[in-house]
């Protein structure tokens, strides 16, 4: 069968290989190995059968942790296993590993290389997952493109059967797992060639059965444990000529010739980089150009098969002519001698040069040096860098090259401006928003390009760091050879910007060449478009004489009936205008494109694409360049010059793409940040706004209580101050007793405000006049921001509402708390951060917060601003994210050593009682801290304790000021998501709620791994399709809430905050003045469900009204008094489940895709829902009025 | 007793026939109307909305938020293949064909002559015996002339009956200046049977929340007069089949139908209200009265006091009005 020439990124190669080559499959989803395991578990869904002819099982686990540990199972009776993963993901995995390698066991995982959380959780991609593999046992072999990646999967699943070493293939994250890359596709006969049945049965013949019973697995003593350790030594020194010949097999098959040590430039080279990944690629293009171009002895070699590490075959892949290496890790190990590649080359180097026939007279000089570190670039000019370096008579060692390293200076300086792409490479750039559609059109591009024509494609795309309003950037290359540049377009040919406004965020025509296209999304007439640009943007089109070319896509968009989405437009624009294809060829292949994409869900839509396209030529514009830039437009500042240096210095650059330019100087040393910075970002990305009308609003706080950003403040204050408001400043008289003769205002921040409307929803005030309208409506944004601005501002002056005044017990007195969790990126509409922001307003400023990795952690913390915030006294929520397992224990530390703390402060305040005042030191040591008045009073005696403090010469009273601020009590909140609650963090859950400690854990409850995009968990609801369970969940959510329960002395509630917001506020209130463990369980609307966000809430309502989340609060304290503990705060079903779940894309998709099975499960979850509500309505009915624990107390 | 009546060329071997409900979502529930005597049955409407839709709204929910975030790039699972738009609905047709013998109509639910009625063919490949066309709309726009309204009726039966070769019928409303003229333009434009009438679900209004509310209103018996009515006067006027639905709950109702010159009474709201097995009942009914009252077969009675047989035809017209009015005075 002919090989198919496809376009795919490198986790579509990796699964393809690994499902083909496995029986069993076991994943757990982590950034950016995920897609691996989406595709398998998507295929089995399918029925793709392996190269077998039979569908491998795919079995989700709670953790990497379980998902090893199911592996090693499979293996161990035989199947041929495979798992994916990548970061803290292989580290929890390394147990497994130690015992799956001593076991001699052949599998591999694949892996997509990433950083490893330490200052800082990253994401992207690195070789320091794997490295701390390396001592595992198991084989490590490196993938630099998505060829290779396709063709070492195949090598490593054929090598590890011979050779009986375990293997990890890993390729970079982000930077080969998700580029996209014309490869040749092997076939299933390929895939069988190379892996011997033979070696299949022998595996299986190893395996545990009871028909040929043995152990494994035992404990070895002294005497033996040694000995055992070394009998595995032939089978590793045997396997890098295993790896060889199978690398030899494979080009036999493929043509495509690999070694374990690969080296590519002069023959005679006097300088040599080594390295693996991708970056050898970028030091290959650059080796070329620099042997070709400029006559250099320059080389690289390229790492494969980093372990078992042969050093004989690394001393022969070297030319014999070089004088000085470079080695080079994309890792780093502080405190070590040097890095691990390097650290092994100079091993090999030195037992060479010890040997009896050294290859070299003299050993090379070797450096090595650190690069790429979380997906940092690494280009070009960075690698001729170490080169110059190398060409030095004592280069530097344990040198950096991509950063500004300006405090232990290791940094080797590079000149930017060194750039070697060719005019043989089309290089297209766009700047689009993730709702436009932008980087699927440029996905879908790619495939036209390098499926339908012989030329050559690659794609990378860059996203934001918010789910709000997100920007992507497209990088596109095209060319007749193979792309190998893996770094970012450096010089763009044709730069399409699809929104008009981000041509005031970003540089965006920076990097175009003389004489390029650009194309702009204008929402202006062709006649006016020149005029609307900043003046930047004009003068650099006329500078760079280029050729300019607009049209209004999101009009067309709306012609067609295509709503927001202008992808199929623009995309047809770039074909028109780019040449890469003759335009008719091109829109019959845009068509094919659209005909393949959009099939499956319709003719309809692929109607409205057609037409799209065709509508779209009549409506691109050439437009003429006048000779001078006349605009008057000035791009605004990036961040305010009120903000902080800190915030303008650094988070600023940030902010405006410029983050590679920080140096290491500038960077905390220990990851700590300053809070309340995401009030500097004003991002300005909704379309319209909410706006007050005073009129009509009953002044329930809804709005403001279920805003996800923040953005909707209330104030009631005294009058005067309206007196110098600006003149569009809106307030009313405040309504009610405790409230009265005040002016009361509901400010919305309309540069933060994402535009969900979901107040808008909940807001229950309607107007009687025009019943369309309500106390507050969405309206333009444009119009309003400069006078809603200057009213933002002014509102923050107006003092904030005396906390020991309000009720905060109603949903309006709560909603005068100052949130002190503001303006986060998460998603427009968020279901979680209604609830995250209630922790803030209630106990926000005596609180320590927990945070699980996940939507949570990412909103809450990911750069460049944050946005957990403090109040005018300086005072907020203090946050940290350790992991996504430990969370529970983490705020369980965090208690035991605040407890610590306020014991330790008690005792040096009984110690010190003699010498100060003694009633201050009663009241302080028996101060009842429950209301917000009793917190404040005993804030007020710390402080006054503080200054006798200071005035004591005294050991005791040094020892107690840095501890006596926790004499005023603390909040401990422990939030994650369901991902972390119900699967991999709940055996730490468990243990920390059945502790009895005063811990308070929230679980922002999606029924999904929503972060990495929409994973199955056990919370998911039985029939809800999610990523993992395309077929449908078939097993119901699990009961957390019963669970926590059944312990009895353990604060539980179950809310939806779209159902009942007085009940929500409750259980927060009641779960915070439990003195034990509390657990609330909230059910978070999410962009994964599938629904209108705006209408978040009314789902939430339909949950409860369903019975498939009961509202109930279940609090130990009640038994005291001799009432039953659990109350429910729900009716029974009154609606059929299906009115709720198919509401729900995530549900209704299944009766779409496997109409009988949704049909069925329908059936078995509503019967489950009967079932459970009558048990939970028993236990609520038993009678506690002679119970045991009321006799006692 | 020859209970057999014949409607846009099917043989029925009775005229009920369950109009199209919701009930025929579950094939349970076609075959009791089998078992219960049902003579065909209607299945419940693809709708042109559905079809436009539902499909642009899965697609909507699957993309959204796609392509924004590196770490979710997507939050759903890419499946292969979707039943959207008519494929679950014409899976449903072949379904309750192969449940049950009796003739099966299918029923498309639209206005517009775009490229939805084209599903009328997959309908008939999927195995219907015939189709009706059920033609709701509410004409709120004031520029738009009675003419156009008429036009607009016409041009989508043809566009339908283009497609298919299978009947069709035309389910009305009877909100016409000249209800006879347009059943005559209907007729003349080959529509094979006349459906009156389709019920307008007039919306109510919520006072708590300031909301216009949808609200079904099951059909009760007096419903039937107007098409009853209208069955009288045009009997005899068109050549297409005609059959009366709203309103009809009991074997009286049925045999009111026959002698107005219907060819068939259509049944919903007393399925939904007192369950299937109501059509045997009604059925055994029917037999009841016709022995009752002598009357061998059906078509013995149809059209008996249609407008043209009966003794006073201004019973149906303005001189009914009258008498109406002046029954009620002599009640007062």
């Amino acid at each position: 069968m002919a090989r198919q020439k496809i376009t795919i990124d490198g986790n579509d190669a990796a699964a393809y290989v690994a499902y083909n080559a496995s029986e069993v499959i076991a994943i757990y989803p982590i950034t950016p190995s995920s897609g691996m395991g989406e595709l398998s578990d998507a295929w089995a869904a399918q029925g793709v059968k392996n190269i077998w002819g039979t569908v491998p099982t795919v079995a989700e686990m709670q953790s990497e942790g379980g998902a090893a540990g199911a592996v090693h199972g499979a293996l161990q009776s035989g199947s041929l296993t495979t798992t994916f993963t990548a970061s803290q993901g292989l580290l929890l995995m390394i147990p497994n590993m130690y015992k799956i390698a001593g076991e001699l066991t052949p599998t591999v995982f694949h892996v997509s290389a990433r950083s490893i959380a330490a200052q800082a959780l990253s994401i992207f991609g690195d070789h320091s997952d794997v490295m701390a593999t390396r001592q595992t046992g198991f084989g490590l072999l490196a993938s630099s493109s998505i060829q290779e990646i396709m063709d070492m999967a195949a090598i490593s699943h054929a090598a590890t059967l011979e050779s009986r070493i375990p293997f990890i293939h890993f390729f970079d994250g982000f930077r080969s797992s998700h580029e996209v890359n014309k490869i040749e596709q092997l076939t299933k006969e390929d895939i069988k060639a190379m892996i011997s049945d033979e070696l299949v049965t022998q595996h299986r013949q190893r395996s545990l059965s009871p028909d040929r019973p043995v152990l494994r697995g035992t404990a070895q003593n002294p005497d033996v444990y040694f000995q055992g350790r070394e009998t595995v030594n032939k089978f590793y020194n045997a396997c890098p000529d295993i790896v060889q010949k199978t690398m030899d097999k494979f080009a036999q098959i493929t043509g495509r010739q690999y070694h374990l040590f690969d080296y590519f430039g002069a023959p005679d080279a006097k300088q040599v980089i080594i390295m693996m990944g991708s970056g050898s690629e970028t030091a290959l293009e650059t080796v070329n150009y620099l042997t070709e171009k400029m006559g250099e002895k320059v080389g690289v070699l390229k790492v494969r098969l980093y372990r078992p590490f042969s050093n004989q075959q690394l001393i022969d892949a070297l030319p014999q002519t070089v004088e000085k290496i470079a080695v080079l890790d994309r890792t780093k190990e502080p405190g070590s001698g040097g890095e691990p590649l390097y650290l092994d080359v100079i091993a090999a180097l030195t037992e060479d040069m010890m040997s009896e026939k050294p290859k070299f007279a003299k050993m090379p000089r070797t450096t090595g040096g650190r690069y790429g570190l979380s997906s940092k670039e690494f280009t070009p000019a960075m690698v001729k860098a170490v080169y110059d370096e190398l060409k030095k008579d004592i280069p530097k060692n344990h040198f950096t090259v991509g950063i500004n390293d300006d405090v232990t200076f290791t940094s080797l300086d590079y000149d930017p401006h060194f750039i070697i792409e060719g005019d043989d490479v089309v290089r297209a750039m766009f700047y689009g928003l993730g709702a436009d559609g932008t980087v699927g059109a440029n996905k879908n591009s790619i495939k036209i390009i390098g499926e339908e024509t012989d030329n050559y494609a690659q794609g990378y795309f860059v996203y934001d760091s918010k789910k709000s309003g997100s920007t992507t950037v497209s990088h596109l290359r095209f060319g007749k050879k193979p792309i190998i540049s893996q770094y970012l377009i450096q010089s763009a040919k044709f730069i399409g910007c699809h929104q008009f406004n981000l041509l005031e965020k970003f540089d965006v025509l920076d990097i175009i060449i003389e004489g390029g296209t650009f194309l702009l999304n204008s929402p202006y007439p062709t006649d006016q478009t020149w005029d609307k640009l900043p003046n930047r943007v004009q003068q650099q089109i006329i500078d760079k004489k280029l050729k300019f070319y607009a049209i209004d896509a999101y009009t067309v968009a709306q012609e067609t009936g295509m709503g927001a989405r202008i992808n199929t437009i623009m995309q047809t624009c770039f074909f028109a205008i780019s040449g890469v294809l003759p335009e008719d060829e091109a829109i019959e292949q845009i068509k094919k494109a659209i005909k393949k994409t959009y099939g499956a869900k319709g003719e309809e839509i692929v109607k409205k694409n057609y037409e799209a396209v065709d509508q779209t030529l009549a409506n691109l514009h050439k437009i003429t360049l006048p000779e001078t830039a006349t605009s008057t437009i000035k791009l605004p500042p990036i961040v305010s010059d009120s903000a902080p240096d800190y915030v303008k210095n650094v988070l600023g650059l940030m902010m405006a793409g410029k983050g590679d330019e920080v140096s290491v100087s500038q960077m905390p040393i220990d990851g700590t940040f300053p809070t309340a910075t995401t009030q500097w970002e004003k991002r300005n990305i909704a379309l319209e706004v909410p706006a007050w009308d005073t009129d009509v609003c009953i002044q329930c706080g809804k709005c403001a209580m279920v805003c996800p950003h923040a953005t909707i403040r209330i104030k009631a204050y005294d009058k005067e101050l309206t007196k110098n408001a600006p003149e569009t400043f809106k307030w009313t008289e405040a309504k009610g007793k405790e409230y009265e003769g005040k002016a009361y205002t509901i400010q919305v921040a309309v540069e933060d405000c994402t535009g969900c409307g979901i107040c808008v929803e909940v807001c229950p005030a309607k107007n009687k006049q025009e019943t369309r309208l309500k106390a507050i409506n969405m309206v333009e944004q444009i119009p309003l921001r400069e006078k809603e601005r200057a009213n933002w501002d002014y509102f923050l002056t107006i003092p904030e509402f005396d906390r020991t005044q309000l009720n905060v017990g109603s949903i309006k007195g709560s909603q005068l708390l100052q949130p002190l969790f503001e303006f986060s990126g998460a998603c427009s509409g968020c279901g979680e951060t209604p609830y995250v922001k209630l922790v803030s307003q209630l106990f926000g400023d005596r609180t320590v917060i927990a945070n699980a990795t996940g939507c949570s952690s990412i909103y809450g913390g990911n750069l460049p601003t944050t946005p957990w915030a403090k109040n005018n006294d300086g005072r907020g929520p203090a946050w940290s994210n350790s992991l996504f397992e430990d969370n529970a224990e983490f705020g369980f530390g965090m208690r035991l050593s605040i407890d610590k703390h306020k014991q330790y402060a008690d005792e040096l305040l009984v110690k010190l009682s003699d010498k100060l005042d003694k009633e201050l030191v009663d009241q302080i040591l028996n101060a009842v801290q429950k209301s917000e008045a009793d917190i404040y009073e005993q804030r007020e005696r710390v402080e006054k304790l503080k200054k006798e403090l200071e005035k004591l010469d005294d050991d005791s009273a040094k020892q107690l000021l840095p501890i006596v601020d926790y004499l005023v009590k603390k909040s401990v909140w422990i939030i994650g998501g369901d991902g972390w609650a119900y699967d991999i963090g709940y055996g730490g859950l468990d243990h920390v709620i059945a502790s009895g400690k005063n811990v308070n854990i929230l679980v922002l409850d999606t029924e999904v791994y929503s972060n990495t995009g929409g994973q199955c968990s056990k919370a998911t609801g039985i029939g809800a399709v999610a990523k993992f369970a395309a077929g449908g969940k078939a097993t119901p959510k699990k009961d957390l809430a019963m669970m926590a329960m059944n312990y009895g002395n353990v604060y539980v509630a179950q809310i939806a905050m779209g159902s009942n917001d007085t009940q929500t506020l409750k259980a927060f209130l009641e779960a915070e003045a439990f003195e034990g463990p509390s657990i609330i369980l909230a059910y978070s609307h999410c962009i994964a469900h599938g629904i209108n966000m705006a209408k978040g809430m009314e789902n939430q309502k339909l949950a409860v009204d369903s019975g498939y989340w009961p509202l109930f609060r279940f609090n130990p304290e009640n038994l005291l008094e001799g009432k039953n503990p659990l109350k429910i705060d729900s009716k029974a079903p009154k609606i059929k489940l299906e009115e709720y779940t198919y509401k729900e894309t995530r549900y209704k998709m299944l009766t779409k895709s496997n109409p009988e099975g949704a049909k069925e499960l329908l059936k078995q979850a509503q019967a489950h829902l009967l079932k459970k509500w009558k048990l939970y309505e028993q236990m609520a009915g038993f009678d506690y009025s002679s119970n045991d624990e009321k006799k006692d107390a | 007793m020859d209970l057999k009546t014949k409607y846009m060329g099917l043989e029925l071997k009775n005229p009920i026939v369950p109009s199209a409900s919701p009930l025929t979502w579950n094939l349970d529930n076609v075959k009791s109307m089998e078992d219960n005597g049902a003579a065909a049955l209607v299945v419940h409407s693809l709708f042109e909305e559905q079809i436009s839709h539902e499909a642009g709204e899965l697609d909507h929910y699957l993309s959204y938020g796609t392509e924004s975030f590196a770490e979710a790039r997507s939050y759903f699972p890419e499946l292969e293949d979707y039943k959207v738009g008519p494929v679950e609905y014409l899976d449903l047709i072949a379904d309750i064909k192969k449940t049950v013998a009796i003739p099966v109509i299918g029923s498309l639910n639209g206005i517009s002559t775009g490229g939805w009625v084209k599903y009328a063919r997959n309908i008939q490949e999927a195995g219907a015996d015939a189709l009706e066309l059920n033609v709701y709309y509410v004409p709120t726009d004031p520029n738009k002339t009675s003419a156009d309204i008429e036009k607009l009726y016409v041009d989508v039966l043809k566009a339908v009956k283009s497609n298919v070769s299978i009947p069709v019928a035309i389910k009305l409303n009877p909100y016409f200046t000249s209800f006879a003229n347009m059943a005559k333009q209907l007729d003349t434009a080959g529509a094979d049977a006349l459906v009156m009438f389709n019920r307008f679900y007039q919306p109510d209004f919520d006072l708590n929340k300031l909301e216009v509310v949808p609200n079904l209103v099951l059909s009760t018996n007096w419903e039937m007069r107007l098409p009853l009515r209208w069955i009288a006067i045009l009997y005899g006027q068109v050549k297409a089949s005609m059959a009366l639905t709203s309103g009809v709950h009991n074997a009286t109702d049925i045999i009111k139908v026959m002698m107005a010159g219907g060819d068939v009474a259509m049944m919903a709201s007393e399925l939904l209200m007192n369950g299937i097995g109501r059509v045997n009942e009604i059925l055994t009914g029917v037999k009841n009265w016709m022995e009752e009252n002598e009357y061998a077969s059906i078509e013995m009675m149809k059209g008996s006091m249609s407008q043209k047989s009966v003794q006073e035809p201004a019973a149906f017209e303005r001189a009914n009005y009258m008498k109406t009015l002046q029954s009620y005075q002599t009640l007062i």
